[in-house]
């Protein structure tokens, strides 16, 4: 199940969408599809990647596509799912459905629960981008912790965000025993394609919850969108796991985590920020990756 | 040969649905459809059926599966009530504006506050502008017969809009009467299989519900139009077709009982009709010329023939179990309407609010008042009958 | 070059009878090019290339082409983020401003 990024197709199901210079939803679609090739039915809630893709008559998706409501990305698959069984559609067709963190940690979650519970056969991928971007950057579920946000603004009484932890996708996913569930970031594109094949030939619903960084949100340069995934992780404050057949694994944990100020010092959302903040945000990152490895191990 | 059976009116409905053979059906409980869904999955425990049934986890997911099915080519059935309608209020545009023809079947209930579960038609006269089709019906046998007949309504090229088939909650939903089921061949010979190139397709894909900006948004809406004028010739040329195949007609769009010679008449949606069309056999023995128009297609609004009867009578009177407030009655209003211009004198009666009885002698009152205004007498013309405290 | 192509004779509806069914369209149709995102452009050194593909697989346009001998971008697509030139291995991908050429 290795994925060779030389041997991948050339041919792109994804081309010509209006998101912003260097979108890292862009890409982890884009990679994704490249995985899951032309045999897929995608479907998104009302969303960026909707609002750039799918704009009549623009059509930059090269596969089945639909849009549906915000709610209700997890729910309209299971029923694309459930239909393409019933009329016997041949079992490689992949039913894909890409949504960001607010349509999936927010108001998404109910639907995505019930078609975890039901363990309906789909692949759903949670495009993280920490806040709701395609209204112009309203704080999220999955928000960082002291971001500016639009409505997480700082001033005299606020840092940002005020919620410590990000609501945690992948152990919700895992509690409701689905066959397989991961985190990914674009900056690991080997990794999370091969998550995204694994999850392409395994029964069931799989979440994958990728991390993928907004240069307009988040306020960096278009050009370092991968720089800044990949200082995520090794600043711990993302993290790549994967958890299947009852077990959790790390995919990667870097020997030693780099100081978070390299990454939070790279975005504007960050830039009210001090030494104490740096070093707060350390100990929650501390806090947390000691309750996952308690958990993981 | 058809069988009878004697039915609840959801049992009749799930009959309805089974016979239309659905390749996907998704639902959410909620009382008074609760015994719909029951015995659809009756219907799989037993072998009696095939289709696939998603037991999802609300009704906003009911819809948005139903939704997504309908997107692949199913042929899909979903049913609801009342907070449940209001619930999917958001997918039933998606599905209309996209062109799903997937039926459902409203259980007429009262929303909430007060929290009440008995019926009358404030749920779906709430949804009246979602772009659906909406048919009431007055018995058992016509949720049946309504059910097989909406999947020919919607699906036919020229319509493509989803359908809604209400029946009163528990009035209908928990009464039983002898019903007819027809025999599959029979439905089968009537209702061919759902095809469609409006779905998702391996060798010509597509991109559906996409958006659409302000460009050709206004153009959509106008052809969304065009098929509930489609609607309208089909809903009567569907039940002609029907009459013939099992000898039962419901009218059409609108249904007139002995209302041909009447003086006054009262218009009424739903199994009330049922107890105004007794009181008129009553009050025609007694040589009152009173009659029934039944309003059976609720959207598309059958508007011609209302221009039709402007002049015909010296009164109508229109029952409601629905009010929109800070205005009418929501059936009157649409007559009203579509009656402009009329010498009739008009009057609405807003009854069975959340459950509460409609009984024959509250009829007998309307036509009363209805005698009383046609000749002269002045009153409100909207009014709340049967308060306690009247 | 092997990547989908501006539909630059894309015609809309005149009329009601070609207007779209529903909310419905076919798949893949680019009416405008992406071109005016940019003011800054990539610039390829074919011969310091080694083809590792890294600014290949992180290009979230995919507006790379590796079907040639060497690496060719799409400038109807290429929106001018830089990623391709930040990931480089090698360095050998520069940013130039729109219009001048190395």
């Amino acid at each position: 199940m290795a994925v060779n990024i030389k041997n991948l197709p050339d041919e792109e199901l994804l081309y010509g969408a209006k998101t912003c210079q260097g979108c890292g939803v862009t890409l982890a679609a884009r990679l994704a599809l490249k995985v899951l090739g032309e045999k897929t039915c995608l479907a998104t809630p009302a969303c960026c990647f909707a609002a750039t893709t799918t704009v009549y008559p623009q059509s930059s998706i090269f596969v089945n596509n639909a849009i549906t409501a915000f709610p209700a990305l997890a729910s309209t698959i299971s029923g694309m799912a459930v239909a393409a069984e019933a009329l016997g559609w041949d079992e490689d067709i992949t039913i894909l459905g890409i949504a960001g963190d607010g349509g999936t940690v927010d108001i998404g979650l109910q639907a995505l629960s019930g078609a975890a519970e039901r363990n309906e056969n789909i692949i759903y991928i949670c495009v993280d981008n920490e806040a709701y971007m395609n209204t112009g950057n309203q704080r999220s579920g999955v928000t960082s912790y002291k971001a500016w946000t639009t409505t997480t603004p700082t001033g005299s009484c606020s840092k940002g965000e005020k919620n410590k932890f990000k609501k945690s996708l992948f152990e919700i996913m895992a509690a409701h025993r689905v066959p397989y569930t991961a985190t990914a970031s674009v900056a690991y594109p080997k990794d999370f394609m091969e998550k995204v094949e694994k999850a392409k030939n395994i029964k069931g619903c799989k979440v994958i919850h990728v991390m993928t960084p907004c240069p307009t949100g988040w306020g960096y340069d278009p050009a370092y969108t991968v720089k800044t995934a990949k200082l995520a992780v090794e600043c711990g404050l993302w993290y790549l796991a994967e958890y299947e057949n009852n077990e959790f694994k790390f995919n990667f944990v870097p020997k030693e985590f780099k100081p978070v100020e390299e990454y939070l010092k790279l975005q504007r959302r960050f830039r009210h920020l001090d030494e104490s903040d740096y070093r707060e945000i350390e100990a929650n990152r501390d806090i947390e990756w000691n309750r996952m490895r308690k958990r993981f191990a | 040969m058809s069988k009878k059976a004697f039915l609840s009116a959801n049992e009749a409905a799930a009959y309805g649905v089974k016979l239309s053979r659905p390749h996907v059906v998704s639902a959410y409980p909620i009382t008074p459809q609760t015994t719909l869904v029951e015995k659809i999955a009756d219907f799989l425990a037993n072998g009696e059926a095939d289709f696939k049934y998603m037991m999802v986890e609300s009704e906003h997911s009911a819809m948005a599966s139903a939704l997504g099915a309908s997107m692949m080519g199913a042929r899909t059935f979903t049913a609801s009530s009342s907070q449940g309608l209001l619930y999917m209020c958001e997918m039933l545009s998606y599905v209309s504006g996209a062109r799903f023809p997937i039926v459902m079947v409203d259980a007429n209930r009262s929303i909430a506050t007060p929290w009440n579960i008995f019926g009358d038609q404030r749920d779906a006269m709430a949804m009246r502008d979602s772009g659906w089709i909406m048919l009431y019906v007055e018995s058992g046998q016509e949720a049946l017969d309504t059910v097989i007949q909406a999947y020919k309504i919607a699906e036919d090229p020229e319509v493509m809009t989803p359908v809604m088939v209400n029946i009163d909650g528990f009035t209908l939903t928990h009464t039983y009467d002898m019903v007819e089921i027809p025999e599959q061949e029979e439905v089968d010979s009537f209702l061919p299989p759902y095809s469609t190139t409006n779905k998702m397709d391996m060798k010509d894909p597509k991109t559906l519900c996409m958006s659409v900006g302000p460009d050709f948004h206004t153009e959509g809406r106008f052809l969304q139009q065009k098929a509930f004028e489609a609607a309208k010739r089909k809903i009567v040329s569907v039940n002609d077709e029907y009459a013939k195949l099992t000898g039962r007609s419901y009218g059409g769009l609108i249904e007139e009982y002995r209302a041909d010679d009447a003086e006054v008449v009262l218009v009424a949606v739903g199994s009330v009709a049922g107890t105004v069309r007794v009181v008129v056999d009553e009050m025609r023995e007694a040589g009152k010329k009173v009659g029934l128009i039944k309003l059976r297609s609720f959207r598309p609004f059958p508007k011609e023939y209302f221009e039709s009867i402007r002049d015909k009578f010296k009164a109508v009177g229109v029952i409601d179990r629905s009010i929109s407030f800070g205005f009418d009655g929501t059936v009157f209003s649409e007559v009203k309407s579509a009656m402009y211009g009329s010498s009739a004198k008009m009057a609405n009666y807003i009854v069975g609010l959340g459950g509460r009885d409609i009984p024959k002698h509250q009829i007998e009152t309307m036509f009363s008042k209805l005698f009383g205004i046609a000749s002269g007498k002045n009153e409100a013309e909207v009014q709340f009958l049967g308060m306690r405290w009247e | 070059m092997n990547k989908p192509k501006w539909n630059k004779d894309y015609k809309a509806p005149s009329s009601l009878d070609e207007m779209f069914f529903g909310s419905s369209n076919g798949v893949g149709i680019l009416p405008t090019p992406n071109s005016g995102f940019r003011t800054l452009h990539p610039e390829i050194d074919s011969k310091a290339c080694i083809k590792c593909m890294m600014c290949w697989v992180f290009c979230p346009e995919g507006c790379i082409d590796k079907s040639g001998e060497h690496l060719e971008i799409d400038m109807d697509y290429c929106k001018g983020c830089g990623i391709c030139a930040a990931e480089c291995p090698k360095n050998c991908i520069k940013m130039i401003k729109d219009g001048d050429t190395e």
